[in-house]
């Protein structure tokens, strides 16, 4: 199993407010890592500081051996890394369409065709509402459309930045379905954070804790389930 | 009753303010006596006058409001969908226009007006409406062109036509090196700098004295030939009138400015539709929707917003110089703060990013006031009453309906199999 992702020792400030300490976690070719925590504890900021925004103060990022830690963020996605950021984030005012298209911005146009066939099959929904304007998607059909506009660019990692949130049961299932079918189908390799523990470390081979911006368990899903640290903190008592 | 009550107290504080406003208005009025003072007088009969109606205003429209049926989407659509057939129907009226019978030179001069700002909207449209870049000093590329033309004429004794370019691509370089500075500014920040922008670039004119001939302007500015074919009413060989063996009449230069103007208000929309079904002109839009998703999905942003400043700059140029052309004359005045408000306000109006809505906005902005004339002193006040009841009536500008860029796929039926999907 060869590397993808490397994460070396990075610490992220907001101005002077430090929001990840040390932290290093490992994602290898055609895993799906998760990573959990409770509000604030990070996540988001780690995978923005992937995308080098805000960039990591020091340590570094290794993908596939390059340090892209200094690297501009729309170089960082066109290295192969693509990410479904946090609140969905389509663009309320175009088509699913254009929203695709432009997920599509960095590829060679002959990949267009084969990679939207993949993702109306992996999401028939996205088909029917194929005209219609994003911002009049429901959150379930707008979380689909952001993990479809990530995969339309043909991605090596995909960065997926709490795909549950605000979603009914039966949607976040489909959807974590949908991830785990495109990980055993394609061998795409995946970093998923949540806020859903119970789910994600179900879903991911292995999984890392963050508290308070620093890891504090690593292990694999079955693992970090078991335990009762994280059975108390983030499965029992309610997440 | 407590209904009726309310709006009376409402109605009341309207006009109350009206009062206070009124009051000096048409309440007091100066005069000169018989031996040349000043004289102050009272107008009682007309300030009451006035505050009952607006009384009477406010109540009626109060009335109304409580008793008026509920809206109907279609009206808004139908503004849209007539697009389709308006659009082409003006476009031929605006082709045959200067050959209409009772046309005369000052309609067709006119109509020389209103496109040039709507040539100017559809730039503007470029930066505000697609790329959503507030840009409250647009004017400044205007004054680029019109000065690159007005310089490179007078100095090097270049014509329209060979300036035309130049003025388009000098106006680019300076929307390049304005947005520059303002790559990271948002919002009413970079609106704040834009507008800053349009004012250094004017008083600079202004102070530039040796370059520019400052507020005294430049002058003799050539008027364009067709084909080396001068319009002058001296007639003669060489001139429009001698070639074709007519006789000269101003009306034959009045028509040809209104054809370049009208070619280059068509060439700016054709590029920008063009443009906004390119990858380019769909970043723009995702731009002005989510800069940051934008940025994660691999788009240059610094690049995006610099083509933006640039083509929507260059079309600034290019009607710059045709106003220079134009006028024949160009000064500092022509190009102050008020000439960005009205065309970013024909882009509002219109509805940021339709192109239709802007040709609307411009002949209601442009052509109103023009109309009329005749009134006089209530001219802008009919003006400003009636784009206050556009915006009640449209607040988000003619139209606001956004046709998508690409439409290969329908909208199918939904199977009872995928219901379940996606019900978050």
């Amino acid at each position: 199993m060869s590397n993808v992702l490397s994460i070396q020792n990075i610490s992220t400030f907001y101005g002077p407010i430090q929001a990840l300490r040390d932290v290093s976690l490992e994602v290898n070719e055609g895993e799906i890592v998760t990573l959990i925590g409770a509000n604030g504890a990070g996540k988001s900021t780690l995978m923005m500081t992937i995308f080098g925004q805000p960039r990591a103060k020091s340590g570094a990022i290794l993908y596939r051996g390059e340090n892209i830690t200094a690297l501009p963020t729309f170089q960082i996605a066109r290295r192969g890394i693509a990410q479904s950021p946090e609140g969905r984030r389509v663009f309320p005012r175009m088509s699913v369409e254009e929203n695709l298209l432009m997920g599509a911005q960095v590829v060679k146009y002959a990949d267009y065709d084969s990679q939207l066939k993949m993702v109306l099959e992996l999401f028939p929904r996205l088909e029917e509402r194929f005209a219609q304007r994003a911002g009049t998607l429901s959150g379930g059909e707008q979380q689909m459309l952001a993990i479809g506009r990530a995969l339309m660019s043909k991605p090596k990692l995909l960065l997926l930045d709490e795909p549950s949130l605000g979603l009914a049961p039966l949607v976040i299932k489909q959807i974590f379905g949908a991830i785990r079918s495109l990980n055993r189908e394609t061998g795409l390799t995946v970093l998923l954070v949540e806020q859903n523990a119970n789910q994600a470390l179900r879903l991911a081979h292995r999984g890392y804790v963050l508290v308070n911006g620093a890891l504090t368990m690593a292990g694999t899903g079955a693992e970090l389930l078991a335990k009762p640290e994280i059975r108390a903190a983030y499965l029992e008592g309610g997440h | 009753m407590s209904r009726l009550l309310r709006d009376v107290k409402d109605s009341g504080a309207v006009a109350f303010m009206a009062l206070l406003i009124f009051a000096p208005f048409l309440g007091l009025q100066l005069g000169d006596s018989d031996s040349g003072n000043l004289t102050l007088s009272t107008r009682p009969a007309l300030l009451a006058a006035a505050v009952g109606l607006t009384f009477a205003a406010r109540f009626c429209f109060l009335l109304w409001e409580a008793h008026r049926p509920p809206r109907i989407p279609a009206l808004s659509l139908g503004l849209a969908k007539s697009g389709k057939y308006a659009a082409p129907a003006l476009l031929i009226f605006a082709i045959v226009m200067p050959f209409l019978p009772g046309i005369k030179n000052a309609s067709i001069d006119l109509g020389v007006l209103i496109m040039t700002y709507v040539m100017l909207g559809w730039g503007l449209n470029i930066v505000v409406g697609l790329a959503g870049l507030l840009d409250l000093g647009y004017v400044a590329f205007y004054a680029v062109g019109a000065y690159s033309f007005g310089l490179l004429s007078t100095n090097f004794g270049l014509g329209f036509w060979e300036c035309l370019p130049l003025a388009g691509i000098l106006a680019a370089c300076w929307g390049v090196f304005l947005g520059f500075p303002v790559l990271r500014l948002r919002g009413d920040y970079l609106a704040i700098v834009t507008l800053a922008f349009g004012e250094i670039i004017r008083l600079v004119i202004t102070n530039w004295v040796s370059l520019t001939g400052g507020p005294n302007g430049i002058t003799d500015i050539p008027h364009p030939t067709l084909f080396g074919l001068k319009f002058s009413m001296a007639g003669g060989p060489g001139s429009f009138a001698g070639f074709f063996g007519i006789t000269p009449s101003p009306s034959q230069r009045i028509t040809y400015l209104y054809y370049i103007i009208l070619v280059l208000a068509l060439l700016t929309n054709w590029v920008t539709l063009r443009l906004r079904r390119q990858p380019l002109g769909r970043a723009w839009e995702a731009l002005r929707e989510d800069e940051t998703a934008c940025r994660s999905l691999g788009i240059n942003v610094r690049n995006t917003k610099l083509t933006a400043f640039a083509i929507g700059a260059m079309f600034g140029g290019f009607a710059g110089c045709f106003f220079a052309t134009r006028q024949a004359f160009i000064s500092p005045d022509s190009f102050t703060f008020m000439e960005s408000a009205t065309v970013l306000a024909i882009v509002v109006l219109g509805g940021a990013g339709s192109q239709f809505g802007v040709v609307l906005a411009a002949c209601v902005m442009i052509g109103v006031p023009e109309l009329l004339q005749g009134l006089q002193i209530y001219r802008m006040l009919i003006f400003g009453a009636a784009l206050v009841v556009i915006m009640i009536v449209r607040p988000r500008g003619f139209i606001s309906t956004r046709r998508p860029t690409v439409a290969l796929g329908k909208a199918k039926p939904i199977s009872a199999d995928l219901i379940a999907q996606g019900q978050g």
